[in-house]
C-alpha cells in the first residue's frame, strides 16, 4: 500500500474494512510520520506505545461495525482523557491526570478508535496562534516559521502534516475553523449544545464547542456523526435527532438559497480574501445554488461583545485553578500569597489578560455598562441571523481576514490578533454551526478558507454545501515535508 | 431593658429604642443527594468521602440540577405562603477560599425560584405576621478545618455542593422573642413538608442576623449590621441583644454605626467586626453559562401542592375546633410533626369512647416529663402511642384511678409493656364494688368514731382524712368516686 498517512478517513476506514490495512499498519504508520515531526511540535503528550498494544488488540479481533474501526487518532489536549495527561496548554495543569473521559472522545474510542496522543493548543483554548502554549509554539506544514492558527493549532497542524488522519478540536470565537483555514483543511463548529461539554476544559461555557477537523468534507462529516450526541451530563446538550451526515451527505445543493453578508466586507481586508469570496460566489451558483446579499448590521459589535462574554465567563471557569486541589501549586506565606503566586507563574499572559478582562467587565459599577450590555447585543447579533434565515438556507463568508502569519508576528498586538476571529465569533455568540473549508491561497501560497454559516442543528445542509463547493475547488495543499529531515 | 407592654425596647437615660431584625436563614435541603450532582449527603461521614467530580470542581466537570431539590424549594415556597416563579436564574457568586473549590458558589441572585411569602407567629400578646422576602436555592461550601495542624489547615468537601435553601425575612422581626418564636416556626414548617430536618446542632438550619436599632416611633430603618453565620436560637437571642446594645451605646455617645459585617462570639458573648462595607467581596455575580434558566411549569407546581400535608396553622385550627383544645393546648401539639403526628395516633386508638383532655393532659404532663428526663424525641418515645391510649381508656372507664395510672405508666416505659397486661398482673384493677366498698367504709367509721361525730359536728375538711383512710385500705385502688359517694351517704 502507497503512503497510508496520505488517506483520507474514509479511505482509512474502508481499507481496513475490506481488510487491506490492518489497524496496526495505519497506527504505525501514523506514528512513524508523528515521530519525525517533532519540529512541528503538534503533540504536547504521546501514547505510542499503548496506541500499538491496542491496534494490535484490535486486529486480533476486528469489530468492522464500528464507525472508526481501529482508527488511530491524536486529540486537542483541552479534552480530558482518561489516565491521560490533560494540560490544556497551561503549566497549571502540567501535572493533571483525570480520572475521567471527556464524552466526546468517549463517543470516539467507543467507534473503534485508538488515541495517539493530546495535542498542542494555545493555553485554556485562549489564542488564534498557537503562540500562547506552555508546550511552545506550533508550526504550520504549509511553511516554516508560519503559525498554524489557534487555538485548535496542534489539532490543524497535525492534520495537514498527516500525523493523525482525523481529530477533534473546540471552537470558542473561531478554534477550529481559524486553524482550520490557515493549514488547508476542513474544520466543523456544530451547533452549540450538540456536543457534549463534559470533560472538556471549559474557556467560555456559552460559547465552546467541539468539532471534527479533517481533510475533506466528508471525513468531517463522518467524524460529527461520531461526536454528536445527546448527553445528560452536560446541561446545555440539547436533545433532538441526530442525522447520519456521512450517509446523507449529498452534492445536489440546487435551489439553495446562499446569503452573502455585506458587513463581512470589512475596511482594510486584502484584495485576495475579496477575490476568494468572489470565486466562491460563483462556485455556489456553478453547483446550482443562489446567492443572495444579505445585511447582518450588528456584525461589527460581534468582535467587542465576544471579548466580554468570553473573558467574563473565563475569569470565572478558571477560578477552580487555585493550587489547592490539583495541578500546579506555588509555595506562599498563607492562603492568599500561595494563590497568587500559583496563578501569577501557572497561568501565561493571555490568560492572567483575559482573567483580567473578565474580572474587570462583571465587576459592581461596571457589570452594567459591559457585560450586561454585551448580553444585549449577543441577543442582537443572534436576531440578525434569524432574520436573515427566514429568507437565506445559508451565509457564506471568507474564514478569516487574511492568510496565516508569521510566528511573532502579532504577539505584541492583541488586538490585532483578536481581529483575526472578526468573521468566526458572530457565529459562536449566536450558537448557530459554522465550517471552513480550503478555497485558495494567497501570493505566498497559503491556504485560505470560506466559512458557511447554518441554521441552528442544520450540520447537514452545510456539510452539503461544503461538500458540493469542494468538488468545485479541488484544493490542493501545498505541502512539502519540510520539517521532515 | 423594660419589656412593658411586652414590646421589647432598649431604654438608656431619655430615650427608648426599638430593634428590627431580618434573618437570612440557611435550612439544608433534606435531600439524599448534593444540588449539582450525585453525591451523598449523610451527616458525620468520614471527611472527603462525599465527594464527586463535580464537587472537587475537576476540569471539565459541569453541574446538573437535582429536580428533587427543586421540588424541595417550592414545596418550602408553599409552605410559606409564597409566590412560586416559574423561572429562575442560577447565579456564579465568584470569590476564592480553601473550601470553596469552583472559587464560586452556585447561588440565584436576581431570580430566586421562591419570591414573597409570610409566616404567622403566635406571641403572648396574639398573632403576628412576618414577611419573607425571598427563598433561592444554593450550594454550601466545604469545610475548614483549622485546629488539626498547626501548620495546615485540612478540607472537607463532604459539604460542598449541598443544597441550601436562603430564606430571607423582611425586617418586621422586633425582638430576640420573636426571632426565637419565627425560627421555630420555620423549623416546624420545614419539618412538616419533610424539606429540611432542622437540625440545628448538625448544621442543617443557621442564619445570617441583620440588626439595627432606631429611636421609638422612628419610620426610618437604623444602619444594620449583619450577623454570620449563627448556629442557635440561643445565639442569635444573645448576639441581637449584645448588638442592639451596642448600637444604642454608639448613637447615644453621638457616633455612628458602620455598616459591617460581624461575627458574634459565642465564649465572650459579643459581636466582633468581620469586615466593613468598603471591605466587603465583589462577588461579581453572573448567570451560571453551564445551567439554563430553571423553567417549571403550572403543573409541575400543582402536583407539589398535592402533596402538602396539613400544616401547623391548619393543624392548630382543626384541633381546635373538631378536639375542643385550647389555642395553648394546640399550639403545644402542632409545633412539632412528630408530637402531632402522636396525639392523632393516640385520639384514633383511644376508640370510640374517648377522653381528649385526658390524653392532651397526660401527653403534655407525664410524657413530657419522661421523654425531657431520659433527654429523648417523642418519636422515639418508650411508650407507644397504641399503648398509651390504651392507658388512657383505663383511666376514662374507671378500670384504674388516675393515680395508680401514674404507677401502671412507669412501669410501661420499660419496654412499652401493654397497661392492660400491667394492670391485671399487678392487680392493679379499681374496687368498683359498691358492696365490698361499704364495708370497708363501715370499718373505718367504726374505728374513728370520734373523727366522724367531729365530721358531722361541721368539721368538713375531715373528709378528706375519710377518704385517705378508704385510699390507704384499699392499696389505692378504690374507685375514688364510688368512695366519695359512700361516704358522703354514711357519715
Amino acid at each position: 500500500m502507497s503512503d497510508i498517512t496520505k488517506q483520507s478517513l474514509t479511505e482509512l476506514v474502508e481499507n481496513i474494512k475490506n481488510k487491506k490495512l490492518s489497524s496496526t499498519d495505519v497506527t504505525k504508520a501514523f506514528i512513524d510520520r508523528s515521530e519525525k515531526s517533532d519540529e512541528l511540535n503538534a503533540y504536547i503528550t504521546n501514547d505510542f506505545t499503548s496506541a500499538i498494544d491496542k491496534a494490535k488488540k484490535f486486529d486480533q479481533k476486528p469489530n468492522l461495525d464500528l464507525k472508526l474501526p481501529g482508527i488511530p487518532m491524536a486529540v486537542k489536549d483541552l479534552f480530558c482523557t482518561k489516565n491521560i495527561k490533560t494540560t490544556a496548554g497551561s503549566k497549571i495543569l502540567n501535572n493533571f491526570v483525570p480520572t475521567y473521559e471527556s464524552t466526546v472522545t468517549e463517543n470516539i474510542w467507543n467507534e473503534g478508535a485508538i488515541l495517539l496522543g493530546k495535542l498542542n493548543c494555545d493555553e485554556f483554548a485562549m489564542g488564534s496562534s498557537n503562540e500562547t502554549s506552555f508546550f511552545g509554539n506550533v508550526q504550520n506544514p504549509i511553511d516554516k516559521n508560519l503559525v498554524p492558527g489557534g487555538s485548535s493549532g496542534g489539532s490543524a497542524s497535525a492534520v495537514a502534516g498527516r500525523l493523525t488522519p482525523i481529530t477533534i478540536g473546540t471552537d470558542t470565537g473561531g478554534s477550529i475553523r481559524q486553524p482550520a483555514s490557515f493549514t488547508g483543511i476542513v474544520g466543523l463548529k456544530p451547533t452549540y449544545g450538540s456536543c457534549s461539554r463534559y470533560g472538556i476544559v471549559a474557556f467560555a461555557s456559552s460559547l465552546d464547542q467541539a468539532g471534527p477537523m479533517a481533510q475533506n468534507v466528508k471525513d468531517c462529516a463522518l467524524l460529527h456523526e461520531v461526536i454528536s450526541s445527546y448527553d445528560p451530563k452536560d446541561s446545555t446538550s440539547i436533545n433532538f435527532k441526530r442525522n447520519h451526515f456521512s450517509k446523507e451527505l449529498t452534492k445536489n445543493i440546487k435551489g439553495k438559497k446562499i446569503g452573502i453578508p455585506k458587513e463581512y466586507r470589512v475596511d482594510g481586508m486584502p484584495k485576495e480574501i475579496e477575490d476568494l469570496w468572489q470565486k466562491g460566489i460563483r462556485y455556489i451558483k456553478d453547483c446550482g445554488a443562489e446567492t443572495i446579499d444579505i445585511s447582518l448590521p450588528n456584525t461589527s459589535y460581534a468582535l467587542p461583545t465576544y471579548y466580554i462574554v468570553a473573558p467574563a465567563e473565563a475569569s470565572s471557569n478558571l477560578a477552580r485553578y487555585d493550587g489547592v486541589k490539583y495541578g500546579f501549586r506555588a509555595k506562599g506565606e498563607n492562603l492568599i500569597d500561595m494563590y497568587e503566586k500559583t496563578r501569577s507563574e501557572g497561568f501565561g499572559a493571555e490568560v492572567q489578560r483575559r482573567i483580567m478582562i473578565g474580572t474587570y467587565v462583571l465587576s459592581s459599577g461596571y457589570y452594567d455598562a459591559y457585560y450586561l450590555k454585551a448580553q444585549k447585543v449577543r441577543k442582537l447579533i443572534k436576531n440578525d441571523f434569524d432574520e436573515v434565515y427566514k429568507k437565506v438556507d445559508a451565509i457564506l463568508t471568507p474564514s478569516t481576514p487574511s492568510a496565516a502569519f508569521k510566528i511573532g508576528e502579532k504577539t505584541n498586538d492583541p488586538v490585532s490578533m483578536y481581529l483575526n476571529d472578526i468573521f468566526t465569533v458572530p457565529v459562536n455568540l449566536a450558537g448557530l454551526p459554522g465550517i471552513s473549508i480550503p478555497a485558495g491561497h494567497d501570493s505566498n501560497g497559503y491556504p485560505l478558507g470560506l466559512q458557511i454559516i447554518g441554521k441552528a442543528f442544520d450540520e447537514q445542509n452545510i456539510l452539503n454545501i461544503a461538500y458540493a463547493m469542494e468538488e468545485k475547488i479541488n484544493f490542493k495543499n501545498k505541502i512539502t515535508d519540510w520539517w521532515i529531515k | 431593658m423594660s419589656k412593658k407592654d411586652s414590646e421589647y425596647l432598649i431604654n438608656r437615660k431619655d430615650n427608648q429604642y426599638e430593634v428590627v431584625i431580618g434573618l437570612e436563614v440557611h435550612a439544608q435541603v433534606l435531600s439524599e443527594s448534593k444540588l449539582f450532582s450525585t453525591s451523598a449527603t449523610k451527616f458525620g461521614a468520614e471527611p472527603n468521602t462525599q465527594v464527586s467530580l463535580v464537587d472537587a470542581a475537576f476540569p471539565g466537570m459541569l453541574p446538573v440540577i437535582n429536580e428533587f431539590c427543586v421540588k424541595q424549594a417550592i414545596k418550602t415556597g408553599i409552605g410559606l405562603n409564597a409566590k412560586i416563579n416559574k423561572r429562575s436564574v442560577f447565579d456564579r457568586k465568584n470569590y476564592f477560599y480553601a473550601d470553596l473549590p469552583q472559587g464560586y458558589q452556585i447561588s440565584q441572585f436576581k431570580d430566586p425560584i421562591v419570591g414573597e411569602g409570610k409566616v404567622i407567629l403566635d406571641m403572648p400578646n396574639g398573632q403576628k405576621e412576618i414577611g419573607i422576602e425571598r427563598l433561592h436555592l444554593e450550594q454550601d461550601a466545604g469545610k475548614s478545618i483549622h485546629d488539626l495542624d498547626p501548620q495546615n489547615t485540612f478540607v472537607d468537601l463532604n459539604r460542598s455542593g449541598v443544597a441550601l435553601m436562603e430564606i430571607v425575612s423582611k425586617p418586621d422581626l422586633r425582638s430576640p422573642d420573636e426571632v426565637n418564636t419565627y425560627v421555630k416556626k420555620l423549623r416546624s414548617i420545614m419539618r412538616y413538608l419533610g424539606t429540611c430536618d432542622g437540625n440545628m446542632q448538625e448544621g442543617s438550619l443557621r442564619a445570617d442576623v441583620n440588626v439595627s436599632v432606631r429611636p421609638k416611633g422612628s419610620k426610618e430603618f437604623g444602619t444594620r449590621c449583619e450577623i454570620k453565620n449563627v448556629n442557635s436560637i440561643k445565639f442569635m437571642q444573645m448576639a441581637i441583644e449584645y448588638e442592639a446594645n451596642r448600637q444604642v451605646d454608639l448613637i447615644e455617645e453621638g457616633k455612628t454605626i458602620d455598616q459591617e459585617t460581624r461575627l458574634f462570639d459565642t465564649k465572650k458573648n459579643e459581636t466582633r467586626s468581620m469586615r466593613s462595607k468598603e471591605d466587603a467581596h465583589d462577588y461579581r455575580y453572573f448567570p451560571d453559562p453551564d445551567l439554563l434558566p430553571l423553567e417549571v411549569s403550572e403543573k409541575f407546581i400543582e402536583d407539589l401542592k398535592n402533596e402538602i400535608p396539613e400544616l401547623p396553622d391548619d393543624k392548630k385550627k382543626r384541633f381546635i375546633e373538631e378536639f375542643k383544645l385550647s389555642p395553648y393546648e394546640a399550639n403545644i401539639l402542632v409545633s412539632d410533626i412528630d408530637t402531632a403526628k402522636y396525639f392523632e395516633e393516640v385520639v384514633t386508638k383511644m376508640g370510640k369512647n374517648k377522653d381528649i383532655k385526658l390524653a392532651v393532659n397526660w401527653i403534655t404532663g407525664e410524657l413530657f416529663a419522661v421523654l425531657n428526663s431520659k433527654g429523648l424525641e417523642i418519636s422515639q418515645s418508650p411508650v407507644s402511642a397504641k399503648n398509651f391510649a390504651i392507658l388512657i381508656n383505663l383511666i376514662k372507664n374507671g378500670t384504674i384511678s388516675g393515680k395508680i395510672a401514674k404507677t401502671v405508666f412507669e412501669l410501661m416505659i420499660d419496654g412499652d409493656k401493654d397497661p392492660q397486661k400491667i394492670v391485671e398482673e399487678k392487680g392493679l384493677k379499681q374496687q368498683s364494688d359498691p358492696k365490698a366498698l361499704e364495708a370497708l367504709i363501715d370499718k373505718i367509721i367504726n374505728d374513728n368514731r370520734e373523727k366522724a361525730i367531729e365530721y358531722k359536728q361541721g368539721k368538713e375538711k375531715l373528709f378528706g382524712f375519710f377518704v385517705g383512710q378508704a385510699m390507704k385500705a384499699s392499696g389505692g385502688k378504690a374507685n375514688p368516686q364510688l368512695i366519695n359517694e359512700i361516704l358522703k351517704k354514711k357519715l
